[in-house]
């Protein structure tokens, strides 16, 4: 679906943090995605190989942090996390009428970087 | 040549990688360009609604029906057409009063699954905007992606039909859940098939219970009246932002 433009403004994203830290490369871009967001994991990771590829951040990972859907219950205050995401339901009393407390992120939460001379070592050494 | 590149022994990786903390929300951007979109909507007193449905459903049969209606009620109208699988469905909604942007998201790979807040601008910008009270945006035909993605609309609308059986609700919550309003269309095909309106009624409750839905008929023009009203409600009037008029 619509993993590829998702992985062209993790891009960018990326590209910018990575600005401020010149003389680095990235191996990993960690995610955090909620059980809510219709994203595949797996199509994620694969789009994430054609956007980067011949790019500075080739070969880096996305880790993906899957965070659950937890319910407020605004009947009986209760906070459940949702057996699946297709019920959004309280899981103590039943009531519908629940706000979302998690299960909606999706953010870049951190990359993990390598300074470059580090990744190349010089013929020299 | 011929030497190993040792990574696992370089000094330098005996710290490890650094961790730069980022915390960007990866709709981030698209969220302020939908942000942008509806205070140049509002600035103009301009009511958005996003149009959704799976492809087929009939937003374009009804937008025929909806433009003709609102043209009689003296309201002007802009379309942000972004669902063009043929050149027919770009024809079909010129010369009946309203002024209409098409967007070409044939584009990409196998076309673009939604639109997006920044195309919904760039189309915005073809519009004039002091010439409208209502501009009406025809989403790409996908229950999935369309809700992740905020054009810059006041309110989005389902268009549901009927042949789609009573159990979408529950495997597309998150679009169900992004909606104010589920149109039921082809109201005029019930007495064909076994569709269970009491069934998907109770569906769409339960992941959706601020939900109003209204049956209609895109083909025989059943049920318009009451969709015509909440599109633009009170005698010759839309709904614009407080402050206005
Ligand atoms: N029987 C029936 N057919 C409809 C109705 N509304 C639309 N259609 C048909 O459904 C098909 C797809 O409609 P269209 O408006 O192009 O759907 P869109 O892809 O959502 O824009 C067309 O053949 C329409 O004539 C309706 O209320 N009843
Ligand atoms: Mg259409
Ligand atoms: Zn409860």
């Amino acid at each position: 679906m619509h993993e590829l433009s998702l992985c062209c403004s993790i891009y960018d994203i990326v590209g910018r943090a990575l600005a401020l830290r010149p003389g680095h490369s990235v191996e990993a871009v960690n995610l955090q995605v909620g059980q809510l967001r219709q994203v595949v994991p797996e199509s994620l990771e694969f789009c994430w190989g054609m956007v980067t590829q011949d790019s500075p951040l080739a070969g880096s990972r996305l880790v993906i942090d899957q965070v659950p859907v937890v319910l407020d219950c605004l009947s009986c205050g209760e906070s459940t996390t949702a057996a699946d995401v297709f019920m959004l339901t309280c899981g103590s009393c039943g009531g519908g009428t629940i706000t979302v407390r998690t299960g909606e992120e999706f953010m870049v939460t951190s990359l993990d970087v390598v300074a470059d001379d580090v990744v190349a070592p010089s013929e020299r050494s | 040549m011929g030497r190993f590149h040792r990574h696992d022994d370089l000094s330098g990786y005996a710290t490890g990688p650094d961790r730069v903390i980022v915390l960007e929300r990866i709709f981030g951007e698209n969220d302020r360009a939908a942000a942008a979109n509806r205070r140049a909507l509002d600035e103009h007193g301009i009511r958005c609604v996003n149009l959704m449905s799976s492809p087929g459903a009939g937003k374009t049969t009804l937008l025929v029906h909806t433009l003709r209606e609102l043209a009689s009620r003296n309201i002007r109208v802009g379309v942000v057409e972004g669902d063009i699988e043929t050149s027919i469905d770009a024809d079909r909604l010129t010369g009946l009063g309203a002024q209409v942007v098409l967007l070409n998201t044939g584009a990409g790979f196998g076309g673009e699954c939604h639109l997006d807040a920044p195309m919904v601008a760039r189309a915005l910008g073809q519009l004039d905007l002091a010439g409208l009270d209502l501009v009406l945006v025809e989403n790409v035909g996908n229950l999935v992606c369309p809700a992740e993605f905020d054009v810059g609309a006041h309110d989005s609308v389902m268009v549901y039909a009927i042949t789609e059986g009573e159990e979408k609700p529950l495997k597309y919550p998150v679009m169900f859940r992004s909606v104010s309003v589920v149109l039921i269309n082809k109201m005029d095909l019930l007495p064909h098939l076994d569709f269970d309106l009491d069934l998907f009624r109770h569906n769409v409750a339960q992941v959706n219970p601020h939900a109003r839905l209204i049956e209609l008929s895109a083909r025989t023009g059943d049920g318009l009246a009451a969709w015509h009203d909440w599109l633009a409600p009170g005698p010759g009037g839309v709904r614009g932002p407080p402050g206005r008029g």
